[in-house]
């Protein structure tokens, strides 16, 4: 598929989305059952990319201290914790790494 | 100054913290796109066209990993899934509103354009002019999104290629994410998911990420349903 295809697809059904309820408001009733799962949707889905991320850099599971992925990203889950800052835990991960990868 | 101009400004303030974090977002996002292998016209398209940061960084992943088309935009779709509820959420505040401000305000209908603006509507009611309130906050969003894509997708080239950028993803996604995780069922999702990942990840066209999302979705949702019986369906 063109990547321009994707982009103009992409944007539509998310443009499409963020209209749904506006457009159907007092037409439709959401169901409580999905105003529910629609909460685990963020987690959910920013996990599933983070994971295999940090843990499989070389598409292989590797908790190794050879991997310095997993530890720079426990450094950005730890900063998070603390700071709860977005920025700051991603310059403190990005340090994290670069300072691994220098040192060992 | 009349009231809609002092209420988009009131927009624009509201905005403001949120967009010193958007800043450096839309900076690594511009670098990554062009990283994944994305032409500079490219990217700065999608920042107009799909207008949704998370979504773009998984994108930009997906074209650097040359995941097919099809699988991109069912990514984008769920990983954007969140939206409807936003959606759903604002609706009966703009109910009143001519289509053409509906079709505006749903453009511009991001996490952080909806974070400042629930909180207006819900402390201050729904007022004649509330909806330049949302324009405010949304447009300032959009425009800082699309001045930092930018600045990052020029900036990008300059940055040597043995920079470990693309760990900017998954870190950015932690920095997201681990607000969120503050009771059982929502701790359950993230860590369902992230093991499926793990599990699935060899399954063709990147397709482990969407079954991941979905087990997750659905192991929250079994958990919250158990924790409060009374409430399911």
């Amino acid at each position: 598929m063109n990547i321009w295809l994707v982009f103009l697809l992409g944007g539509l059904i998310t443009f499409g989305m963020r209209l749904s309820f506006i457009y159907l408001f007092g037409r439709f009733q959401i169901p409580q059952i999905v105003h529910r799962a629609l909460r685990f949707v963020p987690p959910a889905v920013l996990s599933a990319i983070i994971f295999p991320n940090v843990l499989m850099p070389n598409n292989q599971f590797d908790l190794s201290l050879g991997n310095h992925r997993w530890m720079a990203g426990l450094m950005a889950v730890l900063v998070a914790l603390w700071t709860k800052n977005t920025l700051l835990t991603i310059l403190a991960g990005m340090a994290a790494l670069l300072i691994l990868q220098f040192a060992f | 100054m009349n009231q809609k101009s002092s209420m988009f400004w009131a927009g624009v303030r509201a905005e403001f913290p949120l967009l010193i974090g958007v800043f450096p977002f839309g900076l690594i996002y511009g670098a990554l796109a062009l990283n994944a292998g994305l032409s500079p016209a490219a990217a700065q398209m999608m920042s107009s066209i799909v207008f949704a940061g998370s979504s773009q960084f998984v994108t930009a992943q997906l074209i650097h990993d040359a995941a097919p088309g099809l699988v991109i935009v069912l990514t984008i779709a769920v990983v954007n899934l969140r939206h409807m509820l936003y959606s759903a959420s604002v609706a009966e505040y703009v109910k009143d509103l001519s289509m053409k401000w509906k079709v505006l305000l749903a453009y511009f209908l991001t996490d952080e354009c909806y974070a400042a603006t629930i909180i207006h509507y819900e402390e201050d009611g729904m007022k004649p002019t509330s909806h330049w309130f949302f324009l405010g906050a949304g447009f300032s969003l959009w425009f800082i999104w699309q001045v930092s894509s930018a600045l990052g997708i020029f900036l990008g080239t300059a940055i040597p290629q043995s920079w470990p950028l693309d760990f900017a993803l998954p870190l950015t996604f932690i920095a997201m994410v681990m607000p969120v995780l503050k009771d059982f069922p929502v701790v359950a999702a993230a860590l369902s998911a992230g093991l499926v990942a793990l599990l699935a990840f060899s399954l063709p066209f990147k397709l482990g990420l969407i079954l991941a999302a979905f087990v997750g979705i659905l192991v929250g949702t079994i958990l919250e349903n158990r924790k409060s019986p009374g409430g399911a369906l």
